[in-house]
């Protein structure tokens, strides 16, 4: 253990994207996330690394899996973990952000876990505070343990991640989910597609490092990797698709749209699924070819990782960022 | 009694004329009387401008002084004394304060202001609609009459296609001046930032460019139908100042502004959400920058204003998309401009008269002129001072500049209003 502590080097005070990692910094936390998937497995999955540590779970925005995700993965690593939860403010939701911060960093946590609806308000929050800070969502900005979680998948499936080309499909303009991971295949040396009706793509998407396509059989073609976003139903009043019905006969993941894939084409969803919507139910639980539930346990191994890598500095000793 | 200040060793610069030689002025009670190579006065207080450039004023057409409302924010002792500091002697007021300026009242109360203040004249624009609520016109005629230099609904567009045709239509009845925020307001909802690449990599809501010439085009249609005067504020991209070139080519009665940031700044100066580079309409693209530079250069843009924008830091220190919008402009207004001349991109003259002399011809004020006759309003400044851009020197309330630590070019060190100096360099 000793000896793989000291070669796990992650040179960052928070993790606030993927944005700003280097292809070490992404193998060194897939490296020491399959430690834990093994952790996790057994029967007693809780171990002292982090004991005397504070995480804090505050999510400003409403969620299940994350939280629930980020909080087991502190338990597992001996910390104390509380999960706030946060009425954000109808008045002024930035003020209570910045107070709140200013008040949880007064209780000296070692890490905190940050969700948010706003692009930016992490970054901005963790300017505010002297320990670590996790981005776990913020608006349409990034989610980086979420990529990590689904690169760990890829890479345990396909036993690398350069050179495989993946589509990303469905609802990109509002996604955090593929921002992150645009960034991170294209760090990992992936071919990234997007697949999306052109009001669900924002523009210059095509400067971040992605084909475009607005034709699912198309995007689809010769892929190894299938990612569908989440298509949020409040998007049916903002006119940015007619109908689900259509949505889902053009852009629904089916066997038929599938065809076009790679016949090992591995399909990826970061939940909740809206079933019959972007993705068909029987895709969906296809065990040779969905690997969706494998993403949520990759989720806690990939996030002890980070807290590991994050929460180990003591809070009054940690380097400037 | 008869004051007299002789204004020696300068290099006169006038925009209206294309005068720039090394002369002397006389200010007599006020005015300027006299123009010359080398003026006989005999009981004169002297100033030595020591060879560094006199240029009328700057007029600068687009200010929130947040006074009446949001005193904390600004007032306009310390707008007045921001605005000295930044070599302007005439700015004019948007009426977006609380309560907003569509009463006779107000813009009384705006005049005895700046009277009581006696530093940089305050002038107002009222509101085009009732409450900028942009229904209801407001008594243009009567407000004019009392001193409203145009008519706008501020930040906001008149969005209502009835309601601007009708207010550009009875404004031709006094030949009053409308001003226009031109941004199609529907698709602007929301937006923090200019779409592309930087929103799109922040994800932050955007709003295409499009916003602005859509507005304007729109406007130019009904200001061919009515014969209006129209003023488009703070234009920022390449199209929309297309639009204006092309309707300036068949003669209509079309001016417009842009504000020292979207010809400094493009979308880039957002970095790691910036809030302090938020401002409305968003900063653009690196060509929409250069079109501005462009339009500058061949007055197709008539006027630079600095869109004064004061914020405190409860407004900005917030996640981008709530952050206020809005930069402190008066105090680097000048110096910012003046990089354009440096760079050699806009011609000396032509930057000074889109401070001055355009501004007050637009709104109809005896100002941006060295001519005999006119109220001694005046900067003296040094034309190659380097100094660096510090918003603790501010004399405004806030400090939201996105330019504090800035290397620039160009320093005011003494502005005059009516003979007087109001604010001297130390």
């Amino acid at each position: 253990m000793t000896s793989e502590l000291a070669s796990f080097a992650f040179p960052h005070r928070h993790l606030l994207g993927i944005e700003g990692l280097s292809p070490d910094d992404i193998t060194a936390l897939l490296d020491r996330s399959e430690v834990y998937i093994e952790q996790n497995r057994q029967a007693n999955k809780t171990q002292s690394l982090l004991r005397g540590r504070t995480i804090m779970n505050l999510f400003f925005e409403p969620s299940t899996r994350t939280s629930t995700s980020f909080e087991l993965a502190g338990k597992r690593l001996g910390a104390d973990v509380i999960t706030m939860p946060v009425q954000s403010s109808s008045v002024s939701k930035g003020e209570t952000l910045i107070d709140t911060a200013m008040t949880l960093n007064a209780m000296h946590p070692d890490v905190l876990i940050v969700r948010h609806s706003e692009s930016g308000a992490v970054q901005l929050l963790s300017e505010k505070v002297d320990c670590a800070v996790i981005n776990a969502g913020d608006g349409m900005h990034e989610h980086p343990t979420q990529a990590l979680l689904d690169a760990l998948t890829i890479r345990l499936r396909k036993s690398r991640i350069q050179g495989l080309t993946v589509a990303i499909c469905g609802d990109v303009a509002h996604s955090r989910v593929a921002r992150s991971n645009i960034q991170l295949l294209n760090i990992m040396g992936a071919r990234v597609r997007v697949v999306a009706p052109r009001t669900l793509l924002p523009a210059a998407i095509d400067r971040l490092g992605v084909e475009v396509f607005h034709d699912m059989k198309e995007g689809l073609k010769d892929v190894d990797i299938v990612m569908m976003l989440r298509l949020q139903l409040e998007r049916m009043q903002g006119s940015f698709v007619p109908s689900l019905r259509e949505y889902f006969h053009f852009f629904g993941l089916d066997y038929q749209k599938l065809e076009a894939a790679k016949p090992d084409a591995l399909i990826m969803h970061p939940g909740p699924m809206n079933r019959g919507v972007e993705i068909d139910t029987e895709v969906a639980d296809d065990i040779n070819r969905s690997v969706i539930q494998q993403q949520v346990e990759m989720g806690v191994a990939v996030r002890m990782a980070v807290l590991e890598a994050l929460g180990r500095t003591p809070r009054n000793i940690a380097p400037a960022r | 009694m008869t004051t007299r200040t002789l204004f020696t060793n300068a290099r006169l610069l006038d925009p209206a004329t294309g005068l720039d030689k090394k002369g002397e002025l006389l200010s007599v009670d006020g005015m300027i009387a006299e123009i010359g190579e080398k003026l006989a006065c005999q009981d004169a207080e002297i100033v030595d401008c020591g060879g560094h450039c006199l240029a009328p004023g700057l007029v600068d057409m687009r200010v929130q002084l947040r006074e009446p409302g949001d005193e904390y924010q600004e007032s306009m002792e310390s707008g007045g004394q921001a605005a000295a500091a930044g070599g302007v002697t005439t700015m004019v007021a948007l009426p977006n304060t609380d309560p907003v300026i569509d009463e006779l009242a107000l813009v009384e109360f705006i005049a005895r202001r700046s009277r009581d203040v006696g530093l940089t004249r305050i002038r107002t624009y009222a509101a085009a609609t009732k409450g900028l609520a942009g229904k209801n016109l407001t008594e243009m005629g009567l407000l004019a009459a009392h001193g409203a230099v145009g008519f706008t609904d501020g930040l906001v567009a008149v969005a209502d296609a009835v309601v601007m045709r009708r207010a550009l239509s009875y404004a031709t009845n006094f030949d009053l001046l409308l001003i226009q925020h031109p941004e199609e307001p529907r698709l602007a909802a929301g937006g923090a930032a200019t779409s592309g690449e930087i929103a799109t990599r922040l994800g932050l809501p955007s709003i295409t460019p499009v916003a602005e010439v859509m507005m304007i085009e729109r406007d130019l249609r009904l200001v061919e139908t009515t014969g209006a005067r129209y003023h488009a504020a703070h234009v920022s991209t390449a199209a929309a100042i297309d639009a204006i070139r092309g309707a300036k080519a068949r003669h209509l009665a079309v001016t417009c502004d842009t504000a020292p940031h979207y010809f400094a700044l493009n979308e880039t100066a957002l970095g790691d959400y910036r809030t302090f580079a938020k401002v409305s309409p968003p900063l653009r693209s690196e060509d929409d920058r250069r079109a501005v530079v462009a339009g500058l250069a061949d007055g197709t843009i008539d006027a630079i204003a600095s869109d004064h924008a004061p914020q405190d830091q409860e407004s900005k220190r917030l996640p981008y998309t709530s952050a206020g919008a809005g930069i402190v402009g008066l105090e680097t207004m000048l110096t910012l401009a003046l990089e354009l001349y440096h760079a050699g991109h806009v011609k000396l003259l032509t930057v000074l008269g889109a401070l001055s002399r355009r501004p007050a011809e637009i709104l109809r004020l005896p100002a941006g002129k060295l001519e005999a006759g006119l109220p001694a309003d005046l900067v003296i400044f040094d034309l190659d001072r380097p100094w660096k851009i510090n918003v603790a020197d501010f004399h405004s309330k806030c400090r939201n500049s996105p330019f504090d630590g800035r290397p620039v070019q160009g320093a005011v060190l003494r502005t005059v209003v009516a003979g007087r100096t109001i604010y001297a360099a130390s």
